[in-house]
């Protein structure tokens, strides 16, 4: 099946406005790191220590019904969320100083007064301390700076200096994007948003990492054709096009399930990826190679360069293989 | 170029391999016979899956040395009375120091030397005030310090063996954390009563020299302090703290003990708790109890008073009771706690995740009908969007997953719900490997070339270009692994190996095919 035929689009002429769209996004994004740094995120309770517990009552129950309930007990800052099952309902306590368990203790014994026609099973319990939270962030910290690491200097290595660099500027494009759009929507960022962010990461460099591959590729085979830059990206993210959107969307089609079917327990991480993979795809064709531009423009340096050190792939293509 | 015969024959072989690995793990296991079932390990489901407990407890390490110098001074004591040295007083000066005051300098001179035979691990100060002030090496203290935590690791060990949890994990964590996970738990209420019991248990003389109401307003003697029992008043369930003046000096400990059962009172059918001591500890208890007939010998443990019987008459034979408002489980944990050991310094829950086993049941429903329906999508996208070819990439998916389940159950990994999910992305991901290569052969084809040129072509070409794109993947998913906890490192675990069995499915799987296509059936055109 072929949806495109030999249909050509100038992604590159859309750069200006991509990129004003992207810095906008890009801006609620750094809110929210700043907002996360501050502590005014809703961070969730394994970083910000405190109490999680899942309830699931024997009937269906009213959430302001809960919310009159803990008020009267002294939990008026209990944060509670409903699932699509109505006779589940979680409570968080965020900041709970002093003893975690007597604390849970007290919540229970709150339903079992309150709601005594009502009985409820506690389908989950999670508590953290304050000192293991603080770790915890540190080591998330510490995850995402390692991986980024490690993700530019192969890209590095494998690709010229400023490949690399587009490919990081594309991903921290994407994970400060699906950061902003998590915070608006005041979702929590628990440890598993943060795997699905760096998931993400990975997949959205992958993203990336194609469509460089075959600039690469391009500028090696076709250098004679005295092709401008702009014209060869363009080129080349329409020849790698069709692999992006079939890749695309297998890919949102088993999040999709994830969402669908999922459970609780993994919604917001479907979702976070979900969000991720769309904006990945739009960044590696509009954002990621379009910044490869602002090198070109320093004149021939680039060429050379590719030249020079982008000697990867014509390893790895054997030239017999090349026909011309 | 390998023959097509041995690929397939590879493939084959691994195919069997990974299905012999992994099907005992599922519904299946049913209808296998049970030489299979009995050969091969169940995967493990991690806790989110099939419920239970994960614990970290911070092991107060600190406290762990001021109870070693605190005993320290008993003991300094104890050996200035047996070897007739004369002192002053012997006291605590703050936490992790002693002060013995002594008469005059000769007097100091004999305590120097008594202490420093039997404690090397003190440092003394000079005589200053009329007293010698002895502080804790600081190696002493450190080695203190890791004992502790390791003591601590046996002790809970030993706990939960006698609770009785299949399949306990606890290990060391950093250098004062234990972390625990009792997976399939039932009363996580009662596992953490009995985990996070200090379980210091001391024999004390009751102090009558005055009233423990009035001490209470006055302050106890010197010498003595009050402590509290508490009973629940059945009628009204209400605590009551009942006081107790007690003197400071511990005639005894629970280190003693050789044994503890509970036992039914034939009496009052209530349930108490049976001590039985080791012969040293029969004699102290002999002893204490012949010093102290007609006083009232309290049974402290981690501070409260559990009781305080009348001693009548000395007790020979090494056995005491605890007796107190118990039910029988509460009675059965104390008897656990006991005999297990004290932990060597108080423990604090810092962390607590635990699955209730019907959330999990609910988990892994959700995440299979998820993976079900992700699966079928993609296989159906593929089929229709490459025709003969996603034929192909079909296969190749069905041999990922089958490779993939078989690598997790070959290397004992544990099965969590982010694991899943793992799993559903590497399908929706995995295809990448697959649609890169087709989408090449297809621009190949499109240039012009036959089909057995197009294919070679569009292998080699996309080699790099997979290679590349799925190690950055990977290092993503080292790093989680690295990073990340329980239920993460599962995610990357299926994350990784993943990528991984997708590269060789990819490339070695449904190049084969296309070969026989080529080779065989030689056929004219591809359908892609």
């Amino acid at each position: 099946m072929d949806l495109w035929g030999d249909r050509h689009f100038d992604f590159l002429s859309k750069r200006k406005k991509t990129f004003t769209i992207s810095t906008i996004l890009v801006l609620i994004g750094l809110v929210a790191v700043v907002a996360i740094g501050t502590g005014r995120a809703n961070l969730g309770t394994d970083f910000s220590g405190g109490i999680a517990i899942q309830y699931r009552f024997e009937s269906p129950l009213k959430i302001e019904e809960v919310r009159k309930l803990l008020s009267k007990g002294g939990f008026g800052e209990a944060q509670l969320q409903q699932f699509s099952e109505p006779n589940k309902m979680l409570v968080r306590l965020k900041k709970a100083e002093g003893n975690l368990r007597a604390t849970s203790k007290s919540l229970g014994e709150i339903f079992t007064q309150g709601l005594p026609g009502n009985p409820f099973v506690v389908d989950s319990t999670t508590e953290v301390g304050p000192t293991v939270g603080k770790k915890l962030q540190t080591d998330a910290l510490k995850a995402i700076g390692v991986a980024l690491l490690g993700i530019l200097f192969y890209v590095a290595w494998r690709f010229e200096f400023r490949f690399g660099i587009a490919a990081v500027i594309a991903t921290f494009h994407d994970v400060l994007i699906v950061l902003g759009i998590l915070l608006i929507l005041d979702k929590e960022i628990t440890l598993l948003i943060v795997t699905g962010l760096l998931t993400l990461a990975g997949y959205s460099i992958n993203d990336s990492v194609v469509v460089f591959d075959r600039i690469r590729e391009n500028l090696h085979r076709e250098n004679k054709k005295k092709e401008e830059g702009y014209d060869l990206i363009n080129r080349s993210i329409n020849e790698v096009l069709r692999r992006t959107v079939v890749t695309s969307v297998t890919t949102l089609m088993a999040l999709a399930s994830l969402l669908v079917f999922g459970g609780e327990v993994l919604y917001d991480f479907a979702f976070t990826l979900f969000v991720g993979v769309l904006v990945g795809t739009y960044s590696s064709i509009f954002i990621a190679s379009p910044v490869l531009l602002f090198w070109e423009r320093d004149g021939k340096k680039g060429d050379k360069q590719s030249a020079k050190q982008g000697g990867g792939i014509s390893n790895a293509v054997k030239p017999s293989s090349v026909q011309p | 170029m390998k023959s097509i015969l041995l690929r397939i024959l590879m493939l084959a072989a691994f195919t069997i391999v990974a299905l012999g690995l992994f099907l005992p793990s599922t519904p299946f296991s049913n209808i296998l016979p049970s030489v299979w079932n009995d050969a091969i390990p169940k995967m493990t489901l991690g806790l989110d899956l099939q419920g239970g407990m994960h614990l970290v407890l911070n092991v107060d390490r600190d406290k762990a040395v001021e109870n070693r110098v605190q005993r320290m001074k008993s003991s300094i004591e104890e050996a200035l009375r047996n070897e007739k040295v004369p002192y002053r007083s012997v006291g605590m000066d703050g936490a992790l120091s002693i002060d013995v005051g002594v008469f005059n300098p000769n007097n100091a001179e004999a305590v120097k030397k008594v202490v420093e035979k039997e404690f090397p691990s003190l440092a003394s100060s000079e005589l200053s005030d009329g007293a010698i002030t002895y502080t804790l090496l600081e190696e002493e203290a450190e080695r203190i310090k890791s004992w502790a935590l390791s003591q601590a690791l046996e002790t809970i060990r030993n706990r939960i063996d006698k609770f009785g949890v299949a399949e306990p994990l606890i290990q060391k964590q950093g250098i004062s954390e234990v972390a625990i996970q009792l997976p399939g738990l039932k009363d996580p209420e009662r596992a953490m009563e009995l985990i996070g019991k200090t379980a210091v248990l001391e024999f004390r003389i009751v102090d009558d020299s005055m009233d423990p109401q009035k001490a209470l307003v006055q302050g106890a003697p010197f010498g003595s302090e009050v402590l509290f029992q508490r009973e629940e008043n059945p009628a009204t369930g209400e605590m009551v703290k009942k006081p107790f003046l007690l003197f400071k000096e511990v005639m005894m400990t629970g280190d003693s003990l050789s044994d503890a059962r509970v036992s039914i009172d034939s009496q009052f059918n209530e349930p108490y708790v049976s001590l039985t001591f080791d012969s040293d500890g029969a004699r102290t208890f002999e002893r204490v109890t012949t010093k102290y007939v007609d006083k009232r010998l309290a049974i402290v443990l981690d501070g409260n008073v559990y009781s305080a019987p009348n001693i009548n008459e000395p007790i020979s034979g090494g056995k005491a009771q605890v007796s107190g408002s118990f039910t029988y489980e509460s009675a059965r944990d104390l008897a656990i706690v006991l005999r297990a050991g004290a932990l060597p310094a108080p423990v604090e829950i810092i962390q607590n995740v635990t699955v209730g086993p019907t959330l999990g049941h609910d988990s892994i429903e959700a995440g299979l009908r998820a993976a079900a329906l992700g699966f079928i999508l993609v296989l159906l996208f593929m089929l229709v969007y490459y025709r003969v070819a996603g034929v192909i990439a079909d296969f190749a998916i069905l041999l990922n997953i089958v490779m993939l389940l078989g690598a997790m159950a070959w290397l004992n990994a544990t099965l969590t719900l982010p694991g899943i999910a793992g799993i559903i992305l590497t399908v929706g991901m995995g295809v990448d490997s697959n649609v890169l290569i087709f989408e090449r052969i297809k621009e190949e084809l499109r240039g012009g070339r036959t089909p057995r040129s197009a294919v070679n072509a569009g292998y080699e070409r996309a080699w790099w270009t997979i290679v590349d794109s799925n190690v950055t993947t990977l290092i993503t998913a080292f790093v989680l692994f690295q990073f990340g906890s329980g239920p993460i490192k599962g995610f990357a675990v299926t994350l990784s190996l993943g990528i991984l069995i997708n590269l060789f499915t990819a490339l070695v799987g449904t190049k084969v095919v296309f070969d026989i296509q080529n080779d065989k059936l030689r056929l004219r055109k591809l359908s892609i």
